[in-house]
């Protein structure tokens, strides 16, 4: 480590941001040493992406200084952090598709020879630096012909051959496949070893672990703690991410079902057979019986929302069969399904959930007008009635009804929704996500609310990226992997560490998991569970 | 963007720099003007008129006035109703003219010489389906609306000249005369036909299902679609009732002139409307409509184009000041509502 | 880890890679193939469009028309020329038609100091007018179609401010030189023929092998990622729009040249939509990010050459063209849209 050697490439100093009146960033400071990655993490809301867009001119802080190789710098626009040497390489942004590998590569600094494009130079030094990135292909191809990973390479290599010397990395890998990741890591590997900074935001604490050496914690806009890699554990990384001590951690057990009967072997509520969908799913199949909660697990793009998306005909499939009840369903729209009883909680909340300017009322009673309405007219007064009920029932925190769904809070908003399908008396929930980025007393309710829905005789299909919160609140589990269904695990088999050697089991065999879990359990590679 | 846990989180401006001008004061300064200024500008520009144009509070001007504006008024109509989902209609001035077109057709003794009742029905209903049409074009192949309404606002125009011929059709029903001269309470029934639609208008908005999809789909298509909405039926409903508004209007546009000019009525209209919209408080983002405040921006347009013509300003100086207004009243709802 | 330099990456597996990004990929082959498509597309039409002409109408086929649908096409082709960059950087531009006719305008008002001042004043002044509504749509972040909406009633009432209501319309009083412009040939083809070829090869060449061209492309593909990528794309939108404006300002000069002036204060309405639909006709997506703008000049010649046949062979009126126009225009979009669609699926 070169902490004590050299002078940091990059230095925040006590940066400060608010939106609104709200602090997105407070108070936060950081070291970037040349020739080392410097992990940033932390849970949606925590501040990287602020912190970040600071960093690089697109935001400017409300207080705070940055040195630059101990200069005073500061910055007005993404295009001077560039010129000053600070590459940032966001989550699948694309280039521009059509153009070629080169063009891609030099875009906004051609090669010129009399004003126009040097096309033959950019294709000769394009290729250059990939080949020394190990990347071959063919430089005069559209860029969008080829997969992600390579373009995320061709972005990377393209953001170091500015001769930055601040490279920034957010959520690079977040739709890579294992092979692409570890190509990636080497190539950050490559650009370490030549004294570039790098920053490497990620969630995905597996790669942190193995590629960076120092790591820093951001919690709800603030600092939380920065240290050496070496100087932590796992658990106390996603103790510090997530606030909570150790002990609590490792004490959540299964808490909302303990002691519930296991599911009787009623008659299916909902089955999905050898669901099908070109590059999506790949032959999954659920069932879902009246109070039981099934868990769909994986990874990030492991086709769970695209199979819940299918199930509520938002995904046209490709084959496969759905039946709830008994009956075939053939109609792939979501009002058809909503009219069999399948109501559907979407992950992304803003975009796909909530209607910003609407109120809460009407956000609540949106899905339920057709039992609401007589020859086309709206029966407030019913509407009113309902709402207030889960108003009540859900606790929604807001001064009224009748304020606009965007002012509430991500749980409050999330509360709402669930209102809006609850209003359906749906047979079967569909839940995406339910408890990302809400608070933890909104997350213990939801919580406490999808286990008590189950009880009174519903099926729920419950996605979590909270392995946690799968294993706790399911009755059986899915594991899902590049959309393909790899066990179906029922009662003591549902463990986080049952799941998580299923999907590290079946991943690639030539990722290096230096993990504690797989360290525990040598026969990890094995598939495991029963399966349906 | 950034979104904190357990804080209430109003959307970010996009563009820092808004953000230090603006703040959030000037938001709700700059709401307040988007709301509520159309309102104000209307009075003061009474006001105006009262103090320095002569015989401007009489009976007669008012009656103009109510006339003039009474057209503008129902294709803004529609045009709110199409803004308020995220879209726009270009087409409305190629509708007034097929609208014309079909009227002359059907009732004039070299087309099919039906009675004028018939030939106004069908040709309404000519117009509505045009708008279903585009609607259709929007909702089903996925076009955007821009696009779509431009084809028509091409090829409209084109098809109604086709129908006449070519040629200014005239025509003399007697219901034409009743339509241009019939007033109730000193107003012009016409005038009073615009009032009632701009009820129906807000009541559709407001009380009917109809209503709240409108202003869901417009608010966040992919929710609504998800919420299963009928979100293809919906907009195609909405561009019909644009189309249905903007054939009334061609028929009132044709009975006032007593004849049918497919080439030159409702041309830019689309503007007009667009602009009584805007500058009415109506969100071009879509997900929310003001049905009073685009009646006020209709008739504050067509006063402002009359007090201009009243100070002696000449004709060509009214549209650029429209055009002018139309940037202000655009620029007054960007920094605090990013688009979609 | 340290071995990077003979990593390989298997390039087939990467691109079918049932991920997101195999999704994304997915999509921009499909844009690319659907431009493609349609680009040839166009010229396919055109082609077939002639053929059929030559064997049904027998005027159709002489040397004379071919020149003067030729001469006819070429005021419209260079505003085109200018409409694809505006669309392929992600807006439109609504207000080509009245600028064009301020061009007229003033070209004719101006011809009286000279053939300099009939050329520079009107490319000048329109030159403005784009830089005006460009800057307005780049720096306050307004919907183009608003922008140049408000562009196309003002400039047109600047128009008829200018020519007193529309009541007195300039004449060229006679300058040879700027005359030629309009109705000097170079051969046997129309110098403007000449003008408009010269227009699309500077076009071209400023799309496909310019630093500005590029830019444009990645703007109109994705603006926010082009942004944060620091590519200049304020100064770059700017100047698309004012290329748009100067290239109405080249056909309004060419026009006066070409007629005298005399121009009523009317001419060029709605000339947008023509280019619109010549540039969509010719694969230029109006998402932006995709086109062509050699497509763009075999649109604009598929118009013309319909429009002459309708009035040759079918002794139709020009009217006819607009719907057709419209027609074709609605077709090209509602394919654009339902392939676009098909290569990504949407929901996901």
């Amino acid at each position: 480590m070169t902490e004590d050697a050299a002078t940091p490439a990059l230095s925040v100093h006590d940066f400060t941001k608010t939106f609104a009146g709200v602090h997105a960033l407070r108070g936060v400071s950081l070291d970037l040493m040349p020739g080392s990655v410097h992990a940033l993490v932390g849970e949606n809301g925590a501040g990287k992406s602020t912190l970040i867009k600071l960093a690089t001119g697109v935001y400017t802080p409300d207080s705070g200084s940055m040195l630059l190789n101990g200069q005073e710098a500061s910055f007005t626009s993404p295009r001077a952090a560039q010129q000053a040497g600070i590459a940032t390489i966001y989550q699948e942004v694309h280039l521009a598709p059509q153009l070629s590998v080169a063009r891609n590569f030099f875009l906004g600094r051609e090669l010129t020879r009399f004003g126009a494009l040097d096309l033959r130079r950019m294709n000769r030094e394009c290729a250059e630096q990939l080949t020394r990135f190990g990347i071959p292909v063919d430089v005069r191809r559209p860029l969008g012909e080829l997969g992600l990973g390579i373009q995320q390479m061709v972005a990377i290599a393209r953001a170091v051959s500015t001769s930055a010397r601040v490279v920034i990395m957010d959520e690079p890998t977040s739709s890579l496949e294992p092979r692409e990741v570890e190509k990636l890591l080497s190539v950050v590997a490559l650009l370490k070893s030549e004294g570039v900074a790098i920053v490497y935001v990620s969630h995905k604490l597996d790669e942190v672990f193995a590629a960076c050496d120092t790591i820093t914690v951001l919690r709800d806009g603030e600092l939380v703690w920065t240290g050496a890699t070496a100087d932590t554990s796992r658990r106390q990384l996603i103790a510090r991410m997530l606030g909570r001590e150790t002990s609590e951690l490792a004490a959540g057990q299964r808490t909302h079902l303990a002691g519930r009967p296991p599911v009787a072997d009623a008659p299916p509520l909902l089955e999905a057979r050898n669901l099908r969908r070109k590059l999506l799913i790949d032959d999954v199949s659920v069932v879902v019986r009246p109070g039981e909660v099934v868990g769909l697990a994986g990874l990030l793009g492991s086709g769970r929302s695209e199979t819940v998306k299918a199930l509520f005909g938002a995904l046209p499939l490709d084959s496969g069969t759905i039946s709830v009840g008994g009956t075939a369903l053939r109609r792939q729209t979501p009002a058809s399904r909503l009219r069999r009883g399948i109501a559907f909680l979407p992950e992304d909340r803003k975009a796909e959930g909530i209607i910003p300017a609407l109120s809460i009322r009407d956000n609540i009673g949106l899905a339920a007008l057709p039992q609401l309405t007589r020859a086309g007219f709206v029966n407030r007064k019913k509407l009113d009635e309902i709402v207030q009920t889960f108003f009540d029932r859900l606790r929604i925190k807001a001064s009224s009804p009748n304020q606009p769904v965007a002012e509430l809070s991500g749980g409050n908003q999330q509360k709402v929704l669930l209102a809006r399908l609850m209003c359906l008396n749906p047979k079967i929930l569909l839940l995406d996500e339910p408890t990302r980025g809400i608070d933890v007393g909104a997350k213990a309710e939801v919580q406490t609310l999808i286990a008590e829905l189950a009880e009174k005789g519903l099926g729920v299909v419950l996605i979590s990226s909270e392995l946690e919160e799968v294993v706790e609140g399911s009755d059986s589990v899915i594991v899902l992997r590049d959309g393909a269904q790899l066990a179906a695990l029922f009662g003591d088999d549902i463990t986080e560490e049952h799941i998580m050697d299923t999907i590290a089991g079946a991943a690639d065999q030539a990722i290096e998991k230096q993990t504690e879990e797989q360290a525990e359990h040598p026969d990890a590679t094995s598939m495991t569970g029963v399966a349906k | 963007m950034t979104t904190t846990q357990s804080v209430p989180v109003t959307e970010a401006p996009d563009d820092p720099r808004w953000q230090a001008l603006l703040g959030v004061r000037g938001g709700r300064w700059g709401d307040w003007v988007r709301q509520r200024g159309v309102y104000v500008a209307l009075i003061l520009l009474v006001l105006f008129n009262v103090a320095a144009t002569p015989n401007f509070a009489t009976v007669e001007t008012m009656q103009l006035l109510a006339v003039q504006t009474s057209v503008v008024i129902m294709v803004s109509l529609g045009m709110a109703l199409v803004i308020g989902t995220g879209g726009v209609d270009l087409s409305v001035g190629a509708i007034m003219a097929i609208t014309a077109a079909v009227t002359a057709k059907a009732y004039t003794p070299d087309g099919y010489g039906v009675p004028i009742g018939i030939a106004i029905v069908l040709a309404i209903v000519v117009a509505t389906l045009v708008g279903a049409f585009n609607g259709t074009v929007v909702a089903a192949a996925g076009v955007q609306p821009i696009v779509a309404t431009l084809a028509m606002l091409v090829g409209g125009r084109g098809l109604a000249l086709m129908i006449t011929g070519g040629a200014l059709v005239e025509m003399f029903p007697p219901f034409f005369g009743t339509v241009r001269e019939s007033k109730h309470l000193g107003l012009p029934d016409i005038f009073w036909l615009a009032v009632a639609l701009a009820a129906v208008a807000s009541v559709l908005l407001r009380r009917t299902a109809f209503g709240y999809r409108l202003l869901a789909i417009g608010g966040n298509l992919q929710a609504s679609r998800l919420a299963g909405l009928p979100v293809p039926r919906t907009l195609i409903t909405v561009y019909a009732l644009s189309g249905l508004l903007s054939g009334i209007a061609g028929v009132i546009s044709t009975a006032r002139i007593r004849a049918a000019d497919p080439s030159y009525v409702g041309l830019g209209i689309e503007l007009t409307a667009i602009t009584a919209v805007v500058i009415g408080g109506t969100l071009l983002s879509g997900g929310q409509v003001r049905i009073l405040g685009t009646v006020a921006g209709a008739v504050l347009i067509q006063l402002l184009e009359n007090t201009l013509v009243s100070q002696g300003a000449r004709d060509s100086i009214a549209r650029i000041i429209e055009a002018m207004i139309i940037i202000a009243a655009v620029l007054l709802q960007r920094p605090w509502r990013s688009a979609s | 880890m340290s071995d990077t330099r003979t990593l390989d990456i298997d390039l087939e597996t990467s691109a079918v890679a049932a991920d997101a990004g195999g999704r994304q990929a997915a999509a921009a082959r499909g844009r690319a193939l659907t431009s493609l498509l349609l680009r040839n597309g166009a010229v396919a039409a055109l082609v077939i469009v002639i053929v059929l002409g030559l064997i049904l109408v027998p005027t159709f086929g002489s040397a004379d028309n071919f020149r003067n649908v030729a001469l006819a096409a070429s005021f419209l082709a260079i505003i085109s020329a200018g409409m694809t960059f505006v669309i392929i950087s992600g807006g439109i531009d609504l207000s080509v038609g009245s600028t064009y006719a301020l061009a007229v305008i003033l070209s004719a008002q101006y011809s009286i100091d000279g053939s300099a001042a009939a050329i520079l004043v009107p490319l000048g002044a329109c030159a403005f007018v784009g830089l005006v509504q460009g800057l307005v749509i780049s720096y306050f972040k307004m919907p183009a179609f608003i922008v140049t909406l408000a562009g196309l009633g003002g400039i047109r009432g600047l128009v008829f401010f200018i020519t007193d209501e529309g009541n007195s319309v300039p004449k060229v009083p006679g300058h040879k030189s700027f005359e030629t412009l309009g109705t000097g040939a170079l051969g046997t083809v129309g110098t403007p023929v000449w003008i408009a070829l010269i227009v699309f090869a500077l076009g071209w060449f400023l799309l496909n092998r310019t630093a500005f061209g590029q830019n444009i492309q990645a703007i109109g593909g994705n603006t926010p990622a082009a942004e944060l990528m620091g590519l200049p794309v304020k100064r770059a939108t700017t100047l698309v729009y004012v290329i748009s404006g100067l290239c109405a300002a080249v056909a309004g000069i060419l026009t006066t040249a070409q007629s005298g002036g005399g121009q009523e204060a009317r001419i060029g309405d709605s000339y947008e939509l023509q280019a619109i639909a010549a540039v969509v006709i010719g694969g230029t997506l109006l998402a932006g990010g995709v086109g062509s703008i050699l497509g763009s000049l075999a649109g604009i010649t598929l118009l013309f050459v319909i429009q002459n046949l309708i009035v040759q062979g079918a002794n139709l009126n020009s009217y006819v063209q607009q719907a057709v126009s419209g027609a074709f225009l609605l077709v090209v979009v509602v394919v654009q849209a339902i392939l676009s669609r098909r290569a990504a699926p949407p929901g996901v």
